[in-house]
């Protein structure tokens, strides 16, 4: 089993921050197939289209038959451990702040023996599954654990160090207004949150979440995302604080372009949804950056709460997929400006949710207590990409299928 | 007639081995000009009058074997570049012996060299190879030392072999380093202090690693009749194997490519292991050097702790290995690791070793091991010299 | 005989007359009208900085702000209403500049409005101010004094589940302040001219609907009504010049006799 992990002393304030720093994020084109299948929490190798051998490492033509037709596919991740060594040495400066580092020889069940970290409870010669992780360079690795789970095995120091997990961490929910908020502290705070702040913007205006975020232990913050001299006024008291920040605000109005005829919710969708991540970012970026190479409460995610639509776009909700669409995007910047820092950004999309807005649409809609699993299932599994409920996972399916297949079934006209 | 045709008429001449330094602040070019220049005045030959130039180096960047012809004021009619490491001595070799036998070239000068920068060994290891890059070092970023870590450990559970089978091969190689000026180790070392060493990565400790520095190898092939008529001492060339990517699906590497052609050297030789005066394996950690003496066919798979349990391996034993005290004692200056016990080998033959002479030595297995591309070395080669009578 | 301009600058040298301000501080934080989420909503008081002595602008500082017509205290023009749409003269930019200032009285509700956050203004309320003050002038403003300007946050607004709670005029009052005394406009100090339920009221909003057909302004969000008094004071509030504006953000003034309050 592994030593349940211990709340981090009180810092020494003679003492630095631990630099920021982050294991070799240098890959291949080919090797970043790992990298995709990681975000979303697969272990995918390439198998040969023609011949259907397994490869490993990644590479551009199959070692079998030559073939250059080499898909990643979803493949069975056991094997067994028949080497390991506890590196002592190295020239990286991320691994030599974590010293020792087990690593080990893991022959899969399909052939291929890889090279991969190893969870402190695995035994040598024993049977293993294989983790697809990201590691803090935001890149796939493989980690080896048990094959049954084990006692705190979340808190095996490496498997950790590959997560985002909110355990002993400080997260900010940064919209209490949401009708998500109450469930996703909770969820935080069953998973072992050291302290959940939620972002409280126009107390003069009540609200139902407010009671339901009473009952628990929850620190409420002036905050209100439209409001740069808001955020910036929480960031400089409590942003050295908060190890993972939860964007929840948004803004949504039903209605398409022609639907709408003005522009007046759009730039309120814009404010909350676009800017208001840009604000945040401006704000928390920098400190959450700083701090990720902390100790055991280091900042570890920035998660987006993303509606599916902003993958592709239809008129029901038009105008505001639009500035789902923006966050995203903005979301992408976010992770390259994060990268060097090893901040991971999540993006969770969701599907209809159950709120006043998607009254009108049929089931399946998600939950607030199903989103706040899949956020915390997220963050556990280290993930940058979730699809939060039945809607969501179709539409990344048909995304990844074929875009324009998709925004022509989601932009169909009414029979004439 | 036998399956492969022989190096009849080519030797191999004026070793050359310049003393390593722990860092350096010149060049590999400038390291590679100097074994180059040392080799060449042995011969008492000007640059232009080598027509073969073949060059083995990690550090030489952006250059190449076609950059330091210019560099070198040098006009060769052949030219090579033997990315190899470890096994780019035996490479060089046996190709400019067949070079040199179809006439294509007159003298070959094979050198390797490389410089040792603070910081190099991590820029070198950072863009080593894709695969390495891809799918080794993300994991520990411990360079080699993981992989030779994950091969030991494999090896001592597969073979029962000890740490102190290992560290027999470190202290018998210090003891011959101690006879050698230009190595960099110079302190004896024991048992106990092997033992006791500093972890790097279990079951690596410190004295089963090479000290990265900086030097340069060299020596030069040529026809016999050339040799003869320069009065240089000279060894020919009874045999060579190489062999790349060998047992790809063994999933930890405890056999090399030596295995696929060992018949064919012995044969192509005409003589047996038990024929050698001395050996000279790739030692950057000494489970590779077991893994040759069993895979050159000096014991059965897996024998190697239990055959060496049994002999002296220094410069005076009944198995002389590593006679200048390998790269694990001598250092290790980058693609000259690769060239180190061949040019040693050639001292050897030809009785100019001095203090690490073996006695009557005239036959020497040579072996090279090389390039960590992901998991396992991917190139092996070995060749057998014999002295000139 | 100097000249009446030249009075009032002596006086307000000397102190004489004090000018006084009735405005709430713009701030993001200060309460907008809550409509059902539907429906359009007005925009909250944004400053974004452009420059401030850095990077974006070496020597100087300033801001972009953003707000509704009807953020904070302001003015409330005919136009603004559906009752006033087809008036002449009902936009911000088309008012006579003389209607911004003028003579003001306040009638007094802080008691009531105390005991009752619903409290409603009526005839009966007004013709008893008049028998203690006089009667209301002609083209006055009627400020309605409730305190709740000083209120603060949740209790600002007082939202309830049933929607706002806060004192404003019954139907009644409205109409009697038109056609009776013929006042320029009516001013509170809640969010709105018309009580927080006031959509309950019939018409819906009376004095928007009422004040806004009749050519009459509205103020709302004035800050510190206690400090005037009940007569005599001139109140000063210019709109910005906004084409077709409906409204406008103000900085509200009164001049008032020295402790006259």
């Amino acid at each position: 089993m592994s030593d349940p992990l211990q709340p981090p002393v009180k810092k020494n304030p003679q003492k630095r921050t631990v630099s920021p720093t982050r294991p070799p994020e240098g890959r291949s084109r080919a090797a970043l197939g790992l990298t995709a299948a990681a975000a979303e929490g697969r272990f995918a190798l390439q198998c040969c289209a023609e011949c259907g051998a397994v490869q490993y490492p990644p590479r551009d033509a199959c070692s079998t038959c030559l073939s250059t037709e080499l898909p990643w596919r979803d493949v069975s991740p056991k094997g067994t451990l028949i080497a390991d060594t506890f590196v002592r040495a190295t020239t990286s400066l991320y691994f030599r702040d974590r010293l020792p580092w087990r690593t080990g020889t893991v022959q899969l069940d399909l052939g291929p023996s890889v090279i991969c970290h190893v969870h402190g409870d695995c035994e040598k010669g024993a049977r293993v599954v294989l983790l697809n992780r990201l590691d803090r360079a935001g890149q796939g690795v493989l980690i080896a654990t048990p094959e049954k789970r084990t006692p705190n095995m979340q808190d095996d120091p490496q498997l950790r160090a590959m997560s985002s997990d909110p355990k002993l961490r400080r997260v900010l929910i940064t919209d209490a207004r949401s009708p998500n908020a109450p469930a996703l502290a909770k969820a935080l705070l069953a998973a072992g949150a050291a302290q959940v702040f939620v972002g409280e913007g126009e107390i003069w205006r009540p609200y139902p979440e407010r009671a339901a975020l009473e009952t628990l232990a929850v620190e409420f913050l002036p905050l209100d995302v439209t409001d740069t001299s808001s955020v910036n006024r929480m960031a400089a008291e409590y942003g050295g604080k908060i190890d993972i920040l939860i964007n929840n605000a948004r803004f949504l109005r039903p209605g398409g372009v022609l639907a709408r005829g003005d522009t007046g919710f759009a730039r309120d969708e814009i404010e909350v949804n676009y800017l208001g991540l840009m604000r945040l970012a401006q704000a928390f970026g920098p400190v959450m950056c700083a701090r990720t190479g902390d100790g055991v409460n280091s900042a570890v995610a920035w998660v987006n709460i993303l509606a599916a639509t902003s993958l592709s776009n239809s008129p029901e909700m038009g105008c505001f997929s639009a500035s789902q669409s923006a966050a995203r995007a903005l979301s992408q910047s976010l992770r390259g400006e994060f990268r060097s820092a090893g901040l991971r950004v999540m993006n969770t999309y969701v599907g209809p949710t159950e709120d006043d807005w998607h009254q009108p649409l049929p089931p399946p809609k998600v939950t607030p207590n199903a989103l706040a699993r899949d956020v915390i299932k997220g963050l556990i599994d280290g993930l940058e990409d979730v699809y939060s409920g039945d809607v969501a996972k179709d539409m990344a399916e048909k995304y990844r299928r074929d875009p324009k297949v998709l925004e022509r079934e989601l932009t169909m006209g009414d029979e004439a | 007639m036998a399956r492969r045709q022989g190096y009849d008429g080519v030797v191999v001449t004026a070793p050359v081995s310049v003393p390593y330094e722990r860092y350096s602040i010149e060049t590999a070019h400038w390291w590679i000009s100097r074994a180059l220049r040392a080799s060449l005045q042995a011969a008492g030959l000007k640059p232009l009058e080598i027509d073969g130039f073949t060059v083995s180096s990690f550090t030489l960047s952006p250059d190449t074997a076609v950059g330091l012809t210019q560099h070198l004021g040098l006009c060769p009619r052949w030219l090579d570049h033997i990315p190899m490491g470890g096994a780019s001595g035996v490479v060089a070799l046996r190709r400019a012996a067949r070079a040199v036998q179809a006439g294509d070239a007159d003298i070959v000068a094979c050198v390797a060299g490389d410089t040792n920068h603070i910081d190099s060994f991590r820029t070198l290891l950072s863009g080593f190879s894709r695969f390495a890059s891809d799918a080794s070092y993300p994991y520990g970023f411990g360079g080699p030392n993981v992989n030779f870590a994950l091969l030991t450990d494999r090896y001592m559970q597969e073979f029962n072999a000890t740490r102190e089978d290992f560290g027999r091969i470190c202290v018998a190689q210090r003891d011959n380093a101690l006879r050698y000026p230009n190595a960099m180790m110079k302190k004896p070392l024991t048992l106990e202090d092997y033992l006791n060493a500093r972890a790097i990565a279990d079951p690596i400790a410190l004295f089963d690693c090479v000290m990265p520095c900086a030097g340069a190898e060299a020596f030069l092939v040529m026809r016999e009749d050339e040799a003869i008529k320069r009065n240089l001492p000279f060894a020919r060339i009874n045999g060579t194997i190489e062999r790349h990517n060998a047992h790809a699906s063994d999933p930890v590497q405890l056999r090399g490519g030596w295995t696929l052609d060992v018949e064919d050297l012995y044969e192509m030789a005409g003589c047996a292991p038990s024929d050698m005066d001395l050996v000279q394996t790739y030692d950057d950690y000494p489970v590779i050097s077991m893994m040759q003496i069993e895979d050159l066919g000096f014991c059965e798979k897996g024998g190697a702790p239990d055959f060496l349990r049994n002999r002296d391996m220094t410069v005076t034993g009944d198995f002389p290995h590593n006679t200048n005290g390998g790269q694990l004692s001598a250092g290790q200056a980058g693609a000259a690791g690769g060239f180190i016990g061949l040019v040693e080998a050639i001292r050897q033959v030809t009785g100019t070793a001095a203090g690490t002479q073996v006695k009557d030595a005239r036959r020497a297995l040579v072996s090279g091991f090389g390039m960590i591309n992901y998991d396992r070395g991917v190139c092996s080669s070995a060749a057998i010299l014999e002295g000139a009578a | 005989m100097t000249s009446p301009l030249a009075n009032l600058a002596t006086a307000l040298s000397s102190g004489e007359i004090e000018v006084i301000d009735l405005t709430h501080t713009l701030d993001p934080d200060f309460p907008v009208i809550v409509l059902p989420p539907e429906f359009g909503q007005c925009a909250r008081f944004r400053m974004e900085e452009i420059s401030a002595y850095d990077h974006r602008g070496p020597a100087w500082k300033w801001h972009n702000i953003s707000m509704s017509e009807h953020t904070g205290t302001h003015f409330d023009a005919p136009s603004h209403w559906v009752s006033g749409r087809d008036l002449p003269q009902s936009a911000v930019d088309e008012i006579p500049v003389d209607r911004f200032v003028g003579p003001v009285v306040v009638i007094d509700c802080s008691a009531q409005s105390a005991e009752d956050p619903d409290f409603l203004l009526r005839p009966e309320h007004i013709t008893a101010w008049e028998a203690e003050h006089g009667p209301i002038p002609p083209d006055a403003w009627v400020l309605m004094r409730t305190d709740w300007s000083k209120k603060s946050g949740a209790a600002y607004l007082n939202m309830q589940d049933d929607g706002p709670h806060s004192p404003g005029p019954a139907p009644e009052a409205i109409r009697f302040l038109i056609e009776d005394r013929a006042i320029r406009g009516f001013g509170t100090e809640t969010v709105g001219t018309d009580a927080g339920q006031g959509m309950h009221l019939s018409p819906p909003y009376p004095a928007h609907f009422q004040l806004h057909g009749a050519g009459k302004y509205g103020l709302q969000c004035l800050h510190g009504l206690d400090r005037l008094p009940p007569t005599g004071a001139v109140l000063m509030a210019a709109p910005l010049k906004i084409r077709n504006g409906t409204g406008s953000p103000l900085r509200v003034l009164a001049m008032i006799e020295k402790d006259s309050a």
